[in-house]
This record gives structure tokens, sequence and C-alpha cells, in this order.
């Protein structure tokens, strides 16, 4: 079978989804996909299924807080063709009131713990997960330390300020 | 492959068994619940995160060089591979173009590293089934490699070694002739060991159907290197995304079958002779070069000069106070760079909103996704195998952990 471009992997995926993709860009050698959260599971089992793609391994998953957008929280989610040797990532964004996402452990056994990590860190809950506890942090830990408005350090600390870098005293926001 | 005695689904009680956090056969601090059944494994639960430091955090508060050292503690078996890994990233994302001397330089590092890791996989693996001699003798051969990054950047285990852009300084002549000296020497050395643990019988028992897993679970449980190929795909990121100039190599990738602990070490065995040929031919390459000095990248805005410069050169200061204080522009965008670590495909993600300091770091960790699949692999093992699957597992804590 012949390697598939990575926009027919595109093209196949605006077929079948329609309006469900949001956005395509090029991000250096990345053709990332931004898509709405609700097609998670039924696209990754296409390409999975798809003969033409094969996307059977996912490479990883993480959370992404950015704070000034509509939709702050992103999960990220690499996948890899090893047959055609294609690279693919989508993104989906939501609300802090819509923080839940569907689990992609029916596909991806790999898929885990790399949504534990995402729940510990960014509070981001996946639907179908048969253990959404924390993994690296300790369980009575009341919130979710990569969150944009927890510092790295108290904030009472001076001597470490972010202000001398062009940035405000949380670190994450640039000041001009 | 041996058979494993049937579990009884009976009014049997278990017994709870806390295997860990810390004890002398788990190398590292890794806690598992056990519910045994005599001697057999019924179920465990995993519980990680000991040694947690919070290293995606941290990055997003230091800039980009001073990240550098929080790699070297992933996989510290190999820390000079996640620090290339990471200047890769960083070179990447500014479009850095590196000499080919400086990559075949990279090269030769990595490869040594990914010997250095294996030797310590290999022989623990010796240790676990009652073979303490081979782990003694190949510590030697680490000695002579962690020897050469002490001549190279004047570490030895977190190394900190090259710089984003190239090296912080040439080889010199005592590095080169070490280097040549363990490729000549260490086929011998591993022969040695080889001897005493391939076709003995007392570890062939013990490693040959133990902790296996086939290469279809394997790949739903992403796992990467040389657990994967044990399992019988021969994927690795050297040859798929080649990287440091690695297409320009000749080597081969070793693939096991059942990907039990025994096609585990046989694997990683195979590897190390692969090195040392990348190795041999690296050098070969680049005493065919034309260029024979440059160790880093034209890049004065994100590579320090020479110290001697800054005191006595206008524009060498300025780039240095730039540098050191975060003043160059750094590209906005996302990027993903993978290298070959020794124990898969490490990964860099990384998100620049265009300050000195990553916006968000992810590190793809190999250990962390395949220790997933530990669970089901040591289902219905006797506990000796289990402790003898984390081994061959090459299960790293600082890496599992971040």
């Amino acid at each position: 079978m012949d390697k598939p471009t990575i926009d027919q992997v595109a093209e196949a995926i605006n077929e079948k989804f329609g309006d469900a993709i949001l956005s395509k860009e090029q991000q250096y050698d990345f053709t990332v996909i931004t898509i709405d959260k609700s097609i998670l599971v039924s696209l990754f089992r296409f390409l999975y299924d798809d003969e033409r793609f094969q996307f059977r391994y996912l490479t990883t998953a993480c959370g992404v807080h950015t704070p000034d957008q509509p939709k702050p929280f992103t999960m990220m989610y690499q996948l890899h063709s090893l047959v055609f040797n294609l690279r693919i990532r989508f993104k989906a964004s939501t609300t802090l009131n819509d923080l839940q996402f569907d689990s992609l452990i029916p596909i991806f056994s790999s898929a885990n713990w790399m949504e534990r990590e995402a729940f510990d860190f960014y509070g981001i809950r996946f639907k179908g997960h048969p253990k959404m506890t924390r993994i690296l942090n300790v369980e009575d830990m009341d919130y979710h330390p990569m969150r944009k408005e927890y510092p790295v350090e108290d904030l009472t600390r001076y001597d470490k300020d972010d202000t001398m870098f062009g940035r405000d005293r949380s670190g994450y926001k640039k000041l001009n | 492959m041996k058979s494993k005695p049937a579990i009884q689904e009976d009014n049997k009680q278990y017994t709870t068994l806390n295997l860990g956090p810390t004890h002398p056969a788990t190398h590292g601090i890794f806690q598992n619940v056990l519910t045994m059944d005599g001697e057999i494994i019924v179920d465990s639960e995993p519980t990680i995160g000991y040694i947690h430091r919070a290293f995606e955090k941290l990055a997003e508060h230091k800039p980009f060089y001073q990240v550098t050292p929080l790699t070297d503690r992933l996989n510290y078996c190999s820390s000079p591979i996640n620090n290339m890994g990471w200047h890769m990233t960083v070179e990447k994302l500014i479009g850095a173009e590196l000499p080919k001397r400086v990559e075949y330089m990279r090269v030769i590092i990595m490869e040594l590293a990914r010997i250095a890791d294996h030797l310590v996989c290999n022989s623990v693996i010796g240790v676990d089934t009652g073979a303490m001699t081979g782990f003694l003798y190949v510590f030697q051969w680490r000695e002579d490699i962690y020897e050469i990054y002490e001549e190279i950047c004047g570490a030895r285990l977190t190394t900190n070694i090259g710089r984003i852009g190239g090296f912080e300084r040439d080889f010199n002549e005592t590095a080169w002739r070490k280097i040549k000296k363990l490729v000549t020497d260490l086929p011998a050395g591993l022969k040695e060991f080889e001897k005493l643990l391939v076709r003995n019988r007392i570890f062939m028992d013990r490693t040959i159907g133990c902790g296996p897993i086939s290469a279809e679970r394997a790949l739903n449980y992403s796992f990467s290197g040389p657990n994967l190929r044990a399992a019988g795909v021969d994927y690795d990121v050297r040859v798929m995304n080649p990287y440091s100039s690695y297409q320009d190599f000749e080597f081969e990738i070793p693939i096991g079958k059942n990907g039990d602990t025994y096609d585990r070490f046989m694997v990683r065995e195979e590897e190390m002779y692969q090195s040392m040929s990348i190795i041999r031919q690296a050098m070969e390459k680049i005493e065919k070069l034309q260029d024979k000095t440059s160790f880093h990248a034209d890049i004065p805005s994100f590579y320090l000069p020479p110290k001697e410069d800054v005191y006595n050169n206008m524009e060498a200061l300025i780039y240095h106070f730039k540098i050191v204080m975060g003043e160059t522009d750094v590209p906005k965008g996302e990027v993903y760079h993978c290298v070959e670590g020794g124990n898969g495909e490490l990964g860099f993600y990384l998100i620049s909103d265009g300050g000195r300091q990553p916006f968000r770091l992810h590190f793809r960790r190999p250990c962390y996704i395949y220790y997933q699949a530990y669970r089901e692999m040591i289902k219905g093992a006797f506990l000796s195998d289990a402790i003898l699957t984390m081994s061959s597992m090459n299960v790293i804590a600082g890496e599992l952990d971040a």
C-alpha cells in the first residue's frame, strides 16, 4: 500500500467528521489539527481502524493550560502510524466548567496513565476511566499544580522574581 | 514458555504483600501492593511518584539553557542522550544548523551513553538471577565511559553535557584516546560477560518465558526502545526519524521474538555491539571531514562566547549579556523532538510563547508509559519473576516520576 500524505489524512478526516475540525496548521514538522472534543474517541477509532492510515500508536498525550484563551484547557494527543511512519498531533480544548474528555483507554491501553497525569496536574477528568485518581502527587493535595495560577514557589519570596525577565510575578504573563 | 499454575476462583484467602517502596530488589523507589496466592501474584497495584520533582513545572520557570540539568535527572543511566535531546529540541525551535562534525560528536556521546545504560540494565538482570560476578566486571567498562564524559564535560553521572548549538569545548586528545580504547577493548569484555550468562542453563531457565508481552499488546501500551524490539517490532527512532545525521550510519536493529526477559537481555546485548560500530564509523567520518575544529554552531545569540572574548570584545560582551539576561528572541510555536533514549522514544514537547522560558514543556518518558504494562505482565507469575521482569524492563525511577 502506498504511503498516504498527511493532507490525505486531513482530507479523510474532513470527509468523515466535517465541521468538527476547527483548524489545521503546520508547526515545524508536525501537522496540528484542532478538533471538537466530542468526536475524540470516534476520530481516533476511525484512524486506528482505517487500513489506509493505521494510526495505532499513541505516542504521547498531555494537558496544556492557556489562561488567556476562551477555552483555556487543552489536551494534546500525538499519534504515530508505524507502518507508514506518519505522525500527527491533535488538540481539543474546553472550559473550566466542562473539564471533561472521553477516555481513550478502549483504544490505547497506554492512555491510562497519560490521562491520570493530566488529571493530577490540570484537573481534567476523563469519562470512562477506571481509576481517576492522582498519580504522581500526594493523594491529599487539594489543587492541580501545573495550572498557571500556581506559582512555582512561595509568592513571599522576592529573590527569584520574574519581573526581572519581563514577566509578571506569577511568571506566566509577559509584561509588555 | 513456562506453564503458569492456574489460579482458582474459590474462597481462598489471599495474602497482601507490600513490595517496596524501598527494597534492594526493586532498584529504585517503586511500590507494588501485591495480592498473592502462595508464591503466585494474583494482582498488583503499582504506586508511583515517590521521587516526583515537578520537572515540567520547574521548566516553565527556567530559561532554556537551565532546563538541561533537569533532563539529566530523568534517565540518569544515560543522561547525555537526554541532554542532547533537549538541545536538539531548542535547536529545532530556533532553526539552528549544526556543522556535521558536531553532529557526529553528538552521535558518539549518545552511543556511549546507550552502552552505559544497557551495561547496567543487563548486568542487573544477572544480579537478580543470582549472578553477581558479571555485574562487578562490567562496571569497569561503565567507569571507562564515565571517564570519557569527565574528559568532555567534567561531570560523570548528571552530565549537563553540551550546550544549545553544540559542545562547550572540543574533545581533547585524552578523550579521543579513551573513546578509541573503549571501542577496541569493550567487545572482548562483553564477550566475556556473555560467556557467563547467555548459554548458562540457570540463567536461561530463569529468564526464558519470564514476563513476556506480545507485539500487539506492547504496541497498544506504546512500548518503545529495546522492550518493544524484544517483542519483535523494529521501531527505532534513529531509523524512522533520523536526527543528528544518523542517516549517515550503517547499523542494524536487533529484534527479539517472544518479548520475554531473555529477549530483552539479548536485544540490549546486540545493541551495544551496534553502538560500538556506530562510534567507530563516526570517528572515521570525523577524520575524513575537512572541518577539524568546529564544535558548535554559529549562533551567537544563543551560544555563549568564550570568556576571553567577553572581556576583550564588545560584541561578545553584548551577546553574553543578552543570553544570560534572556533578551534574545525565540520564535513562537510548538515543537516536538524525539530521540532514541536508553529505554525508547524520549520526546520533548515544547510550547514557546516567545519568552525566555518554555511556556509548556512535556517530557515523553518511555519508562512512564511502558511501566503501565507491568501489572499485566506479572499477573500469574512468581514473585521472583516479577523482580526479574522489572529489572529487565529497565524501569528507572527518575524517568518514571519526572
